[in-house]
């Protein structure tokens, strides 16, 4: 099986063997070669401990008074210590995410998806998980105010008021300034102002635009409508630019119809293929089958070639697999995608006129169907912009959006905002548009809102409160009809009204209490579409000559790209996001440009392996930015990646200054924005700077069966493909390593804990590490600790490069070539639960345990922190305290849910914040197992497989972490892994089968390995091969 | 001569028309037999009780005679199920019962069927009709068993006797000593018997010596030790803290006089991790009809008319409300985590087990020790309530060669049950 021979690296500093590298491989925990503080010695410590513990022994004695304080009056189904549930609704702008709002004595502690949403499915991504988080913002408006002075609102109403009425009686233009709306009854709310103020225009935009195909379809089908996509139905998808996995338009859902095609087993041996064509290594890249490095100016030609190629005008291309890629596609008509990121009008078109051509329209994009995400409309809004310089502008309204940020032309709108008269913004925050507006009405979070949405076409969603508003803020929806003078404010009533006229069918015989009831209740709505679909008659030719008339680029390239945790800069001050490692450069709290390494080398910029760098200066439209540069494998040459979203000024004290604001770089091109800039310079600076990246912490020391892999031709040969199967040598015969061992073994009677994780459909989204982070009050411990490598996460995903099998992997300059286009593997990573815990054995105070359910447990009340079981974890996933991050003011910035009292709300309740000097890891959280069991024991019944979802499991969209109950013969887990729940036992000369209650379980399915199977630990976590869709193993991505 | 019937027949076709009538009357209403006095038991004290009781006026009336008392065996059944309809129809009764519980309504029992309420009667009937006497012979048995066996205070008081005895015997021997010595030292003794008399070894010689010194500091330390660590140990156990709450509540009253289900007021006990605190308007449910406190009249209840706002003259809300803090008595620390659940529902263990004899105590204690070492002993003494939980059927097909198993052997002394 092991013919493929292959190099893994997870960066470029091990495979170039730097000898800083080399120095740290093989230690847990780094000597940073610094005394930490040098005024003390060690015998001072003990003194002053000494002391302390008889000053603490003594203080103790005296217990402190704790009070107890009841409800006055209970509501009937809230109970301190049960949570609660609701359905709501995620929306930030125009993303969107069906959720399930986890509530603990009042307090929202955990987002979950919401899987009666046919759009998300259940799945979350990385923002929405932390959003939680952002309810508890201490930089949060407490109330209206005017100018810089908080007010009431009856005041600021009377004002705003007196200024609308001013300003609409001289006929002076209104406007609404907003991201995309999703909720339809916010519209109807608009319609209302609009009614009052007939001099009112609502303007949408989204921070990254998508409205170049907004108008394409317009010329092409004659309706402003992105459609919708179904991944799940394509056999073939190529991707040119377009990060549907991360961050284009719905990557929820693109990311769970994307996994239905990839997992495979023996029985169903077929899966789709994608193709990726792209600049900066995107999550949808690192996950393509084939990917092309292009500049961002020849997406124009891609997509014409590959419309040549398709309709017989060409034969061929010379762009690598773009050949390959339009015969594929021609052979799975009607079961192909090809989708586009770029922002241009001309590409978008021949990209229709290429699923035409398929036959794709009707199949895998519904025109019928369209979605709400992305409603931006650039030239309103640069129009909107010309006229607040023209000083043609009496009054705008900013609706929870801040173009001042994340505009390209903010400045200019900064500038003109003093030339209107009545500037008013609803924002949360007093970001950068609110702090500049006369008049700051901060909405709701929306975990404190009423609300709905209509992400799509007749799909409906609806938002409740999970918790009492926090401070003097009020419903903008709420606000508005104020203004209009609208009798009735209330949103909820107005709300309830609005459904119940539109949606409610008094005919059903259901009253409109229990129907809205129900809806509230599944947080999802759905009515019967009648909707036809479109007919193609877009104007081909004249999008190609736009195209070959588009200039090509300069020597440097700038692509400008979406994040996958920070995102367009909303949630900039959300510590959770900043430390969350990027999926593809590991790089936290930083913001960097991805440079070639084959750039690099010219421009003289090293990384090194503890991620120092340089400053690069980078001029791009006129402007100049200043950031450091990153190395990034897959890079294409010539080009350069940055990410929007930092640079934020006012976003409160997590996010504030780190990076730059990239948003001015975005040019406008013809009707919609650019996002790349095609004639750039870079220059390097002779500053340092050290990027805090977590990709070369923990490593495996060169064991290289840590990752098992194979092609799909292979696979369907031979189901074992990619896997190894190691071998111990005996005295007389060489046996699997499995069946050695030094320990009896344990005798699970119960339950039988274990995990299933497939590295096929793990898209590397990183969603489950802010799930994990949130569900187990996990310490966030900011930029300089992350350098010092003490991040605290229990669950990370290691990212793995490598090079195609057959390549030799003592050919250092071969695999340098191929470093430039590197194959990306995704593994999360966290406590294996071994049976055999090496951990266990060497902990001098039995901190560590093993359970009679297979869980691998950690006492942190007996820790003594000697570090033994971290030195001796094969699987380097165990993290230690090495400060107490709580109740801290050194790390009240980057751990604000530890260090304020409105962040301590998010804690959730039934787990320990640790404390310093205790080693930590993944518990399987082990707090939902206790809780499903104790339920199931109330109702006095078994525990049905599926009620105990741990919260990498919960988060994950594409279902790669599959949890359970390996005794139970129905569980998923069971039956995914082909479970052999019997063992034979010689009982009288005869052999009887009995049931399996040990930890040497048989395994079916060929594709799941645990990792160092060979160093017998026998871990509870199976890991699922990789297959990629590649024709041959030996072939480049 | 006309043939009279026998004394005794007539005898016994009277006692057969009574018994028919009896059976007309009553069997098919109140049935006697144990088994429905035994399911009305159940009812009544789980429903019931916090304001009923057998004999007693409470916020209801006393329901002994219930089923005399009322227009018929229809009607009470007919008032359980929808007491505000019954008053709404007008029915006299119904109305004059209103009247007399200052105009508050019984809660409605709708989901009960006629046998259930049948049998709640059956457990009245029962209970009135029973005799007081045993509950008498009960506590003087009780009474009797303490006696049993010497008090321990009589124990030490012995002891205390029998040191002052052999003090006074140690002083009565050293003065004999001493006037022997000196009678022995008035006479001519040869060497050897002097140095018999005047020992090299006395008091003043030992107490010095290096051996008894070392002996004394060893034993002071070792004490001084043991103290040091059994005071450590006794850090954060707060055993017999029995703190002043703002409200005199007194449990003895109320669980102990009144029986009132500890579930009544504890709601969350049997549902989750904390057995809650009750809110005000629980108070409320019985202290808008008790107005005077067995023990301190109203200054205390006014206490939660004042928290939840309620004005008595008028008998209505004022919406000014201010909460309770009452003082917490069981602080577990945060790293170890307890539910209650899990032990009052699934485990079936009484609440005073751990609490203590709690209907007895006016004011609340810690009656526990809540340590690790206190939850560890009784996890290893206590059999698994197995009985009709389903969760634990595999388990005890597994453990079959024993007939029940301790919570240790199914994981009780895991760190990760309590500790996560």
């Amino acid at each position: 099986m092991s013919n493929t021979k292959k190099t893994y690296w997870k960066g470029i500093p091990q495979l170039k063997n730097d000898p800083q590298f080399v120095q740290h491989a093989d230690k847990e925990f780094v000597d940073l070669g610094v005394q930490e503080d040098p005024g003390h010695s060690r015998r001072d410590f003990l003194k002053m401990m000494g002391f302390s513990v008889a000053a603490a022994s003594l203080a103790a004695c005296e217990a402190p008074i704790r009070k107890a304080i009841p409800y006055i009056n209970k509501p009937l189904d809230a109970d301190p210590g049960i949570p609660n549930y609701y359905a709501s609704t995620y929306t930030q702008g125009g993303n969107y995410c069906s959720i399930v709002v986890k509530v603990r004595d009042g307090r929202p502690i955990k987002v979950d998806g919401n899987s009666l949403s046919k759009i998300t499915l259940g799945g979350t991504n990385a923002q929405v998980e932390a959003s939680v988080l952002s309810l508890y913002d201490n930089y949060r408006s407490r109330g209206p105010k005017a100018g810089e002075k908080a007010t009431e609102w009856e005041s600021i109403d009377k004002e705003i008021i007196a200024k609308l009425n001013d300003i609409s009686s001289k006929g002076g233009q209104i406007r609404i300034v907003s991201n995309s709306i999703l909720s339809p009854s916010t519209k109807a709310v608009l319609e209302k102002f609009k009614a009052k103020y007939p001099t009112t225009k609502v303007v949408q935009y989204d921070p990254v635009s998508n409205y170049g195909i907004v108008k394409a379809n317009l010329e092409s089908f004659g309706a402003a409508i992105v459609p919708s996509y179904d991944f799940s139905k394509a056999k073939v998808i190529v991707s040119i630019g377009a990060d549907f996995l991360g961050t284009w338009i719905s990557p929820i859902e693109f990311a769970k119809q994307f996994a239905v095609n990839r997992q495979i087993n023996e029985d169903q041996r077929e899966m789709s293929r994608l193709y990726s064509f792209e600049s900066n290594l995107s999550l949808t890249g690192a996950n393509a089958d084939y990917r092309a490095m292009i500049k961002p100016s020849q997406e124009g030609t891609v997509v014409a070639q590959l419309y040549n190629i398709l309709s017989g005008n060409d034969s061929k291309s010379e762009i690598a697999n773009l050949t390959k890629a339009a015969a594929e596609l021609k052979a799975n008509q009607g079961a192909s995608l090809v989708v586009s990121g770029s922002n241009d009008k001309n590409v978008q078109i021949v990209v229709n006129a290429i699923n035409n051509l398929l036959g794709n329209y009707g199949s895998t994009i519904l025109t019928n169907a369209p979605v709400n995400f992305r409603q931006g409309n650039d030239e309103e809004m640069s129009a909107f912009i010309a006229e607040a310089k023209a000083g043609n502008v009496g009054g705008v309204i900013f609706y929870n959006c801040n173009p001042v940020y994340d505009h390209p032309q903010g400045e200019i709108l900064a500038e003109s905002l003093s030339k209107i008269s009545l500037t008013v913004s609803t924002s949360a925050t007093p970001d950068e548009t609110a702090s500049l507006s006369g008049y700051q009405t901060p909405d709701h979070h929306y975990l404190e809102s009423w609300g709905d949405a209509e992400p799509k076409l007749n799909s409906f969603s609806l938002s409740q409160p999970a918790i009492s508003p926090l401070f003097k803020t009020r419903q903008a929806q709420e606000s508005f009809l104020t203004w209009a003078g609208e009798s009735t404010t209330e949103y909820f009533t107005f709300l309830k009204e609005y459904w119940m006229t539109r949606f409610y069918n008094s005919g059903s015989g259901v009253s409109f209490q229990n129907f809205w009831d129900k809806c509230l209740y599944d947080g999802v709505f759905e009515i019967p579409t009648t909707a036809q679909p479109l007919t193609f008659s877009g104007n081909v030719s004249a999008a190609l000559a736009g195209l070959s008339a588009a200039k090509s680029g300069g020597q440097f390239e700038l692509s400008i790209y979406e994040s996958v945790g920070i995102g367009n800069g909303a949630q900039a001050n959300n510590p959770l996001l900043q430390e969350l490692p990027d999926p593809i450069t590991k790089a936290t709290w930083d913001h960097y440009v991805t440079i070639s390494q084959k750039d690099a080398n010219a421009l003289g910029i090293d990384n090194d392996a503890e991620g120092r760098t340089q400053l690069v200066t980078i001029t791009a439209n006129g402007k100049s930015v200043k950031v450091p540069a990153l190395v990034q494998p897959g890079q294409a040459p010539g080009t350069l990646g940055i990410a929007v979203g930092y640079g934020r000024t006012k976003v409160g004290k997590v996010g504030e200054n780190i990076g730059v604001n990239v948003y001015p770089l975005v040019t406008a091109a013809g009707d919609s924005l650019s996002y790349s800039a095609l004639d750039v310079k870079i220059e390097k600076t002779d500053e340092a700077f050290q990027i805090a990246q977590t990709q070369i912490h923990q490593t495996y020391m060169g064991r290289h069966n840590v990752i098992q892999e194979s092609v799909l031709s292979e696979f369907k040969k031979d189901p074992y493909a990619g896997r190894e199967m190691p071998k111990i040598t005996k005295w007389d015969e060489k046996v699997d390593a499995s069946t050695l061992s030094l320990w009896k073994g344990h005798d699970y009677n119960n339950h039988h804990w274990g995990m299933a994780i497939d590295m096929n459909s793990c898209t590397g989204c990183a969603a489950c590490i802010v799930a994990c982070n949130v569900e187990n009050n996990v310490a966030l411990v900011g930029k300089q600790e992350v350098i010092n490598r003490r991040e605290m996460h229990w669950l990370r995903i290691d990212r793995y490069y490598s090079n195609p099998a057959g390549t030799d992997a003592d050919d250092l300059q071969g695999l340098e070539k191929v470093a430039e286009n590197p194959e990306v593997v995704f593994q999360p990573m966290l406590c294996q639960h071994c049976n055999n815990a090496p951990c266990e054995t060497v902990c001098p105070v039995a901190a560590t345990t093993h359970s009679s359910e297979g869980l691998n447990q950690m006492t942190y009340n007996r820790c003594i922190g000697t570090r033994y079981c971290a030195n001796n974890c094969p699987y380097k996933v165990r993290r230690f305290n090495w400060f107490k991050y709580h109740d801290n003011q050194q790390f009240y910035q980057a751990n604000p849910a530890m260090n304020t009292d409105l962040g301590r709300m998010v804690l959730n309740p039934d787990v320990t914040v640790r404390s310093r000097g205790v080693m930590e890891k993944c518990s399987f959280c082990v707090q939902r197992i206790q809780s499903g069991k104790l339920n199931a024991k109330k109702e006095r019944r078994t525990l049905k497989d599926g009620e105990v979802v741990t919260a990498c499991q919960a988060a994950c969209a594409t279902g790669a972490i599959v949890f359970g109950d390996l005794n139970n013969p129905e569980s998923r887990l069971s039956q995914l892994l082909k479970v052999d729940h019997f063992k034979e036992v010689e009982k009288d000369g005869k052999v009887e089968k009995v049931i399996n209650y040990g930890i040497d379980k048989k395994i079916g399915n060929p594709r799941a390995y645990r990792v160092l199977e060979e160093i017998g630990v026998k871990p509870n976590i199976f890991y699922l091969t990789k297959i990629r869709n590649k024709d041959k193993a030996t072939e480049n991505v | 001569m006309k043939k009279r019937l026998p004394d005794s027949v007539k005898l016994l076709t009277l006692i057969l028309f009574f018994l028919t009538l009896c059976y007309q009357s009553y069997s098919q209403t109140i049935p006697t037999d144990a088994a429905a006095i035994t399911a009305g038991e159940a009812l009544f004290n789980g429903n019931c009780k916090s304001c009923h009781r057998v004999k007693q006026k409470l916020v209801g009336p006393a329901l002994a005679g219930v089923e005399e008392r009322a227009p018929s065996i229809g009607w009470i059944i007919s008032w359980v199920r929808n007491p505000a309809k019954m008053i709404a129809s007008g029915d006299a009764y119904a109305v004059k019962i209103y009247e007399e519980y200052n105009k508050s309504q019984m809660t409605a029992f709708t989901s009960y069927s006629d046998d259930q309420i049948l049998s709640i009667l059956a457990y009245v009937k029962a209970e009135a009709e029973k005799v007081e006497a045993p509950a008498v012979a009960a506590t003087a048995e009780a009474g009797g068993g303490a006696q049993s066996g010497i008090p321990t205070s009589y124990l030490n008081v012995i002891l205390a006797g029998m040191i002052i005895i052999l003090v006074l015997l140690l002083i009565i021997l050293s003065l004999i000593i001493n006037a022997l010595k000196k009678y022995l030292d008035q006479k001519d003794l040869s060497e050897e018997d002097k140095e018999v008399v005047n020992s090299p070894y006395t008091l003043g010689s030992i107490l010095s010596s290096k051996g008894f010194v070392f002996i004394v500091i060893f034993l002071v330390t070792a004490v001084l030790f043991k103290n040091v660590i059994d005071g450590l140990f006794t850090i954060g156990v707060q055993q017999n803290y029995q703190p002043k709450q703002p409200i005199a509540f007194s449990h003895k009253v109320h669980a102990g006089q009144y029986e009132i289900e500890c579930n009544y007021c504890h709601t969350g006990a049997l549902k989750g991790k904390q057995a809650n605190i009750p809110s005000a308007n629980i108070c409320m449910n019985c202290h808008t009809q008790i107005q005077q406190g067995t023990n301190t009249g109203t200054s205390e209840i006014s206490k939660i008319y004042d928290a939840i706002g309620y004005d008595v003259t008028t008998g209505s809300y004022t919406g000014k409300q201010k909460p309770i803090e009452w003082v917490r008595i069981h602080n577990l620390p945060d790293l170890a985590y307890f539910n209650h659940s899990q032990h009052a529902n699934v485990g079936g263990i009484a609440c005073q087990t751990c609490h203590g004899p709690i209907q007895e105590m006016e004011v609340v204690k810690q009656y526990s020790l809540l340590t690790m070492g206190w939850c560890i002993d009784c996890h290893r003494k206590t059999d698994v309530n197995t009985k009709g939980n389903a969760y634990y059927d595999k388990l005890l097909e597994l453990h079959n060669a024993k007939k029940s198993f301790k919570v240790e052997d199914i994981g009780g002394l895991e760190c990760a049950k309590c500790h996560y």
